[in-house]
Order: C-alpha cells, then structure tokens, then sequence
C-alpha cells in the first residue's frame, strides 16, 4: 500500500490540492479530507469506465482513433466542444486541431459562465486569488450561488471558515451574506440573507448602485426586498475592510444573464472607489478555468471560437455550441471530457444525435451513449499528470496516481491530429 | 534545418566585439559560431550588401502569463483590428497589444528577436506564463519573477533575518523557474490591496519596514548570488507629473548597487498638475550618466490604442480614474497584484505628446549601452512598431513631423524641439541587442564572436534605417534557419527557458516557508515549486554565488 499526500482533486474550480489518497493493488482504496463528491470520484475510479467502441461494436483504441481520423478528415465543419475537465496540455492540442480541420471549438462556459466573459468584456473586473479572500475578507457574499453543495469544501477552505494574516477569528472575523432565490444549505449559515424574487437580480444590484451613489430609487420594495435593507446591506458593505463577491449561475444563467453580472461587477467597482471589493465567479468544472486561458493566449478569444476563415473569429450566438447545433451548421463533433447530451437543450442534443459524434472520456456518458466512436482515455489527475487552473486562476499540477489502461486525452488527440494531417497531405 | 552554415560577404555589426560595418564572413557549426569550417557540408547564405548583426534581445516586454490572458479576454476588439491566419507550420492567431502568443513569437522573429525576457511573473502563477511561454516556438525565452511585494520576504525583513530572506530570494527563483529578480512599487502593491495609496523607497509600510530596505536585500541577494542579470526595478510614483524627483531619489539610494531601471521614460515628468505636465529627462539623463552601475530601457510611447498593464495595482486604479476606461485588477496572495486598462496615446493630447517627447529625448541623450529600445510593450504600445520608434531616433526630419504640429506652449514642455543627434545603425543594433545581452548577462548572445549562440539577424539595406530594421531577411536560431527571404520558413519546436539556478543550502529555510504557507496560503506547499515537467528545454545560466 503507498500513501500519496498533497494530491489534487480534478472535480470543481475549487481544485483542493490537500488530500490524502491511499492506493493499493493500482486501486485507490481511501481518500482522506476530500468532499463526498471528491471521495465518489476517486473511489469509484475504476467504475463505469468508458470502452473503445465504434458504431456500437467494441473494438480497440487503435481503431477507434483510426475510425475517428476518418470521420474528421471527411467532413467541413467539425465541432470541438468540451475541455473543462482535462488538461491545459490537452486544450491547447484540441485548438491546434480545430484550427487545421477549419472548424469551430467552444468550451462548457459556453453554457455556464460565458455571460461573465460578456461582462468581463464590458466593463473589467476586479479579482483576487482565493488566499486574499482567506487572508483578508471580512465580508463574503455569495449571489446565486450554493456552495455547500456545488464547491463543498468552499466555505472551508477558502471563503467562510479559514483563519488567514488578518482574519485571526476565522468564522468569527467574518459576516457571510447570501443572496439567492430561495433558502439554501449554504444560506443557513449567512449573517443576512435575501431572498429575492426570482429574475429580479438585476434590479436589485442596481438598486445598490444607486444607493452607493446616494440616490434614492422610486419605490420601497425591489425584488421582493425592503430598500431599507438594502441600505443597511450596503452599509455592511461599505464597512469591510476587504469584501469579495463570489456568485454562480444564479446571476448567469437566469434572466438578465450577463446583464446581471455586469451589474455585479460594476457594484464591485463603484465600492472600490471607498474600500476594497473583489469579485469572483464560481466556475465549475475544474479546469474551466484552464479552458479560457488557454483559448485566450492561442486565438485572443475566451471561447466559441470559429476557424472557417482560417483565423480566429469569436462570436458567442454564432460560434457556441448550442447555437451551432440547434441551426445544423456543424457535420460532425468532437467532444473532449465534457458530457454535452446531458447539459445541453433537447433541440441541440437532437442533432448531435444525427451527426457523427466521437467521444473521448474516461467514463460512460450520456454523450458516449450516442456517440458513434468512444475513445477512452485515463482521468487527469488519477491515470495521467497535468496542469489545471485553480478558479482564481492559480495553476497547479495534478498528479499521476495509479496506471491507467488508457491512454491520456494528450496522446489520443496527438494520434487524431497527425492522422489527419497524413490524410490530407 | 540546424546544420553548418557560412554567412558570406555580409556588412557585419557585432558592437560588443567592436565590429561597425566590416565585410566579414561567419561561421556556424552546432548551433554556435565558429572560426571556421573545414567540411564540405554547408550551406552558404550570400549576404554581400546586406547587414548582418546578433539576433536581438528583448529586456522587457509583457509577453507571457495571466494577466496577459486577462487582457486578451477583455478586449476581443483589439484582436478583430487584426486577425493572423494560419499557414504552412505557423500557427494562425491575433495581433496587436495583446497578441496571441504564437503571433507574438512570429512578430518578434520578423523583427530578428531571437531572446525574450517576460517581465512579471507572479510567482505563483509561474507555471501559467510558462505555459504561454511553452506556446511561443522558437525563441529562447526567460521570466522575471516579481518580489517587491512578497509577504514572506516582507516577515523576513520584519524580523531583521537578512540572511535567511536573501536565500528565499535565490530559492524563489529556483522554485519557479525564473531569470531575474523583478521589483514592481515596493510596498505600493501590497498597500493598495487595503486601498491604500502608497508611493514611496523611504516611509515605512504596514510591515514596519521602508521599500528601501527591500529593494537593497533585493539589491544584494542579486549580487551575492551572482545572479546574471541585476534587479529589474519599477520604481514608485510611476506616471505623476513631477515623478522625476523619484527618479532622481532611486538612482541616488542605488549609488553601491547594480540595477536596471525599466521603462524609465515614464518617471521623468515635471510639474506638479496635468497642466503644467513637462519632461525633464534632462535631469535624470544626466544623473543616469554618472552612473555605469545602472541601466535603463526606455518605454516609449507610440500614438496608438494599446493595452497597459503592470503589477502597479495603484497606479492602474488612478489611469482607469483619469481615462474612465475599463478596469481589471487582481490582488494575488502573498505576493503581487496586477491592473489592466486600455489607453489611447493621442499625438493631440499634451501629455502624451509629452511622454512621447521624454523617451525619445533620455534616448537621444544617453548612450546606447546605457539605454535600450522598448515600449514596456504593450504599455507604450505593441512591440511589433518598433521600427516607428527606430524612425524617430535615426531621424531628425521623421521627429519634426510631430514637433512642428504642437504649439510653441506645449514645444516649451520639452527638450525634443532642441535635440538633433540622429542615432546609428550600430546605435540602434547595441540597443536592441549587444546592449540588453550585456545587461542580461547572456554571454552567448548579443554578439557575433566565437563561441555564442548562432542567433544572426540579416537585413537587406534599406533607405533608412528603421526600414532596414524592420524586417529581417534572414534569421538563424542557434543554428537554425528560421527565416529565409523575409519570410519565416520554419517555427516548429520550442527554444530554451534560460533560468538560473542558485545555491541556496540552508535546510531551516524551507521549513520556515512551509509554516507561513499553512498559514497565509491558500496552496499546499508541496505544491508550490514548478515542477521538472516544466524545465525540458532549459538552459541553466550560471551564477556561481552564494549567500
């Protein structure tokens, strides 16, 4: 049996780099200080895993690679999608191939925190790492976000509990406020909550802009919310030494969409100019992150990007890969450790369904049920070694930690680009 | 394509072996240069009436790292200005302030930069600028690692162990991969994280310590460790009219030490408002003169739209102030923070043309060895319009363009009007490459003489220089052939990370590293350090010293 101390866990943007993983047989057996979702992932990593298939029949991962080069060198206009949970190493390979097909590739913030990009664009941000908000912050909000169940060791590690240089109280040196639609665990905990009426985010973060600037909105109640509490909100806010917004889908993905973020930002901003503010989104998938980087440094743009033209054009709406399937513009996809059939709207998952679709994951999905080639590959951060970006930005390298049977993301799509770069010598 | 080859007949300037303009043949076997081959297999480049000089080195620039991907995600109407398509093994991209990183690897190439230096890496996040890095094929490539605000160096000083705080100095650099030790505002950064302004070497911080005190440790780790190339410093009050006092204040407390002081036009205004904004880079030109132990570059400013970025938190909140532009900031642990926000130059707006003016004048007014060609790209302006700056600097008549459109009130603000030296090809050449070589303290590159890297820029003679300048004919990398007939033939494969390695042997240290990141980090400590995965294509730049 060996112990492996310090390892990363490739499940959300939180990316905890302080488990403990026991391994024994090339089985992980124990995991120590991870959440219940990250033990389920480590434990059961041999589980359900993925088999080389094409069209249905079981085959190997020489011939699935073959079958998948013969599919992307026949067609116009293949789409990427996926990449939040591998690899910087395996994104950057995955543009490089998009951009030699001349097809298009997107990322999951495509539908998740795309809006923040929209909003990022609009007007800036302000950030921090993590370690600031456990160093520093004596007010955390979070808008439309639950992060004792979606982030679970959040709270823990870097937002609510942690003792840092200037927060000796851990807990206790902090004032927690939740903003959502409705309870949650995590606003069990908050010092104040709003409940606001659903789709009224944006009015309400503008009331507070309004209110920061020392104007007076029209009516009392906005969003289901005294502006009288508003007004003490903000005199909460306004009292942090160091505050930080984190919010989630609850302000992307609902009415309003990066409206609201802008909003969320702009408030952030405008509190700047009397104390400091950050504000942060909670990104999902572990390497989201990662994904955004790494489009950004090869093409300039953070996703949904197209290469028709023969360069890199970015044009969420056209580009996005839900918009590119529901309209039918794309012949064939490739999607890369992401689960698209399960997230995406029925329309969209419909013509998937009529396209060829190759998969590569290390586990069954529901994408890889209706895909015509499965490509199996090992887990990032289990079978295979490989940088993430930590939501906050920060990159850390995941271990190896047990032999996989398969091959990494890396090395299968490094076999499909030179394939198909022989195929069209 | 390595292989041997002879560069016949070409117009050779090689400055650091005091070679202007001699016809002279060049040798290259194995990627270096030597006296002379005697086999049969080489390939011969006919450079007769061209001019051949070392590939240049580039001493900072914003190429690599987060916040240039922070700035590329904000600005995708920067990029459209200036789509990059794909062909034959180069890689299709975006140009213009913030450029793709393949892009800003083929611009640069173009130029006959064959060595680039990122200028500020947040330690950690090192391994993100080196991923970028990882992305820009072909040339050598090294970063320098930002501490002028590190919090563990900032507790060392505290408790008065001097000793210990230079080896983490030398430890740092290891961990993370980096070249040289960067200083952005002292105390400045870590100050505006509670929104405090603060600019100053001589007040004392939070930390009960003067910036002073940092920038000496800093000053000395670099000099007893031997490190190649010395702090690479941005001082305080960057950007304020009447900054050149600061100017003056850096260059007199770093009397007893080597420095380079970088994009130094950008502290030489007078004045104490907007309104009577002026240079006076008569002044501190003149204290730069004294002083052989220091270094400058210059961070021109061009009349373009670009994109400013800087681990000078404060400073960037007081530009999104004055321009209402678009702001992004990020504090990061420990250790640094960063700003970005987009900026127009206008030749139309004083002060601009003011700073404008500045750089030109403390490069017309120093020594080539003594100053080098850079706009602190992009904060100036996009490094691929250096052959603009090279224009102004080689020409008189090119300047007068602009001096003759302001107003004798605006003239009266600066020297420029005054100033007629032209600079030399061979001027330009040291300041674009045995200048920055020397100060890096790369003895491989940046000349021609026996043994260096085979990095030779060819340039077919133009009119003028800047036209000369402005795009290599011919580019071999370590011995390989990169461009060929002004185009680039070949930009498969990555160069070297240059990083150096120190001696560092105190065992005591790393314990006391890991207690402070249990405490005030959000990272496990083991996870700290860059890994080996990182550092295949290195190459180790000896440094010798100890603490």
């Amino acid at each position: 049996m060996k112990k492996i101390d310090n390892v990363i866990c490739p499940f959300c943007g939180c990316l905890c780099d302080d488990l403990s993983i026991r391994i024994e047989n090339n089985k992980i057996i124990s995991v120590e200080k991870g959440c219940s979702i990250s033990k389920s992932l480590f434990l059961n990593h041999d589980k359900d895993l993925a088999l080389p298939t094409v069209y249905g029949e079981k085959t190997s991962i020489k011939e699935s690679v073959k079958e998948a080069v013969n599919i992307l060198s026949s067609k116009k206009h293949t789409l990427i999608y996926g990449l939040s949970s591998t690899s910087i190493e395996t994104q950057r390979i995955a543009l490089e191939l998009a951009e030699f097909l001349g097809g298009s590739i997107d990322q999951t913030s495509s539908v998740c925190h795309g809006p923040t990009v929209l909003a990022t664009q609009q007007t800036g941000i302000n950030t921090c790492t993590l370690g600031e908000v456990k160093n520093r912050a004596d007010v955390v909000l979070f808008w439309g976000s639950n992060p004792l169940e979606s982030h679970q060791r959040h709270y823990k590690r870097y937002s609510l509990f942690p003792k840092g240089m200037f927060i000796p109280n851990g807990r206790k040196s902090r004032k927690l406020i939740v903003a959502d639609v409705r309870p949650t665990n995590s606003s069990k905990l908050a010092d104040i909550f709003l409940q606001i009426d659903i789709g009224k985010d944006y009015e309400v973060i503008n009331v507070l802009r309004l209110l920061l600037k020392g104007k007076k909105p029209t009516s009392d109640i906005v969003g289901g919310i005294e502006v009288k509490k508003l007004k003490d909100l903000l005199d909460v806010m306004l009292s942090a030494n160091y505050g930080v917004i984190f919010f989630g889908m609850g302000l992307t993905m609902t009415k309003g969409k990066y409206h609201n973020v802008e909003a969320a930002i702009s408030l952030v901003r405008e509190l700047n100019f009397h104390t400091r503010w950050s504000i942060e989104a909670m990104r999902g998938h572990y390497n989201v992150k990662g994904a955004g980087s790494v489009f950004s440094w090869q093409t300039g743009f953070p996703y949904a990007v197209n290469f028709s033209l023969g360069y890199p054009r970015y044009n969420p709406g056209e580009f996005s890969a839900v918009d590119l399937l529901r309209r039918k513009e794309v012949d064939s996809m490739l999607v890369i450790a992401s689960d698209p059939a399960a997230a995406f709207p029925h329309k969209a998952v419909k013509n998937m369904m009529d396209i060829p679709l190759i998969v590569i994951d290390p586990k069954v999905s529901i994408s890889s049920k209706i895909a015509d080639v499965i490509i199996p590959t090992a887990q990032v951060g289990i079978g295979t070694a490989g940088t993430a970006y930590r939501m906050d930005g920060i990159p850390l390298r995941m271990k190896k930690l047990i032999s996989s049977p398969y091959p990494s993301d890396v090395d299968v799509l490094s076999s499909i680009l030179s394939g198909i770069k022989e195929v069209k010598k | 394509m390595s292989g041997n080859w002879l560069i016949r007949g070409g117009t050779v300037y090689d400055p650091l072996n005091g070679i202007t303009g001699k016809v002279k043949d060049i040798y290259v076997k194995n990627g270096k240069i030597v006296n002379k081959i005697d086999e049969f297999d080489i390939k011969i480049f006919d450079a007769t009436g061209m001019i051949v000089a070392p590939g240049n080195v580039e001493i900072h620039s914003h190429i690599a790292g987060p916040k240039l991907t922070a700035g590329r995600i904000l600005r995708p109407e920067d990029h459209i200005k200036d789509p990059v398509k794909a062909k034959h093994s180069l890689r299709s991209g975006c140009g213009f302030s913030v450029p793709s990183t393949f892009i800003t690897a083929y611009r640069y190439l173009s130029l006959g930069y064959t060595t680039l230096m990122e200028a500020a890496v947040p330690p950690l996040e090192a391994r993100h600028a080196l991923d970028e890095l990882e992305d820009m094929p072909v040339v050598d490539k090294g970063m320098y690692i930002l501490m002028g605000n590190n919090n563990i160096i900032f507790s060392l000083l505290r408790k008065k162990e001097y000793k210990k705080a230079k080896e983490f100095v030398g430890w740092l650099l290891n961990a993370t991969g980096g070249y040289g030790i960067k200083i952005v505002n002292p105390g400045g950064t870590d100050s505006w994280k509670w929104g405090k302004i603060f600019n100053s070497l001589s007040d004392e911080t939070d930390w009960n310590i003067k910036p002073i005190e940092i920038v000496k440790l800093l000053a000395e780790s670099a000099e007893e460790f031997k490190l190649p190339h010395p702090i690479h410093f941005h001082t305080y009050n960057i950007g304020f009219p009447g900054n050149y006092k600061a100017a003056l204040d850096t260059i007199s407390k770093l009397k007893e030490y080597r420095a380079h002081l970088t994009h130094f036009q950008f502290y030489c205004y007078g004045g104490d408002s907007w309104n009577n904004f002026r240079s006076e880079s008569v002044k501190v030109a003149e204290e730069i003169r004294k002083c052989p132990n220091i270094t400058v570059d210059m961070g021109q400013v061009l009349f373009e739209n670009t994109t400013t970025m800087t681990a000078d938190t404060p400073w960037q909140f007081n530009l999104h102030k004055i321009s209402k532009n678009r702001w992004v900031s990020a504090d990061v642990e420990n250790e640094t923070g960063s700003g970005i926000v987009p900026y127009t130059y206008k030749s139309t707006n004083p002060v601009n043309v003011i700073q404008w003016a500045t750089g030109l004048e403390l490069a017309l007014l120093l020594d080539p060895w003594h100053i080098f060609l850079t706009t602190d790209s992009p904060n100036g302006g996009p490094f691929f319009l250096y052959p603009q700056v090279i224009e102004w600097l080689t020409s008189e008549e090119a300047r007068k363009k602009i001096i003759d459109k302001l107003s004798p009130r605006i003239k009266k603000r600066m020297y420029l009007p005054n100033i007629h030296r032209e600079l030399s090809l061979a001027d330009i050449i040291t300041m674009m490459s045995a200048g920055t070589a020397k100060a890096l303290g790369l003895k491989n590159k940046g000349h021609l003489g026996i043994g260096a890297d085979a990095d030779i820029a060819v340039y077919k003679s133009k009119e003028s220089i800047s036209k000369t300048l402005s795009k290599v004919n011919f580019l071999l990398k370590g011995g390989k052939l990169v461009v060929k007939d002004g185009e680039i033939v070949d930009a498969v494969g990555n160069g070297k990370l240059l990083r150096v390695v120190t001696n560092v042997e105190d065992s005591s240290l790393e314990k006391y590293i890991k207690e402070y990141f249990d405490m005030y980090y959000s990272i496990n400590f083991s996870n700290y350090k860059v890994e080996h995965d990182y550092f295949k294509n290195e190459e180790v730049v000896p440094c010798g010293g100890s603490i």
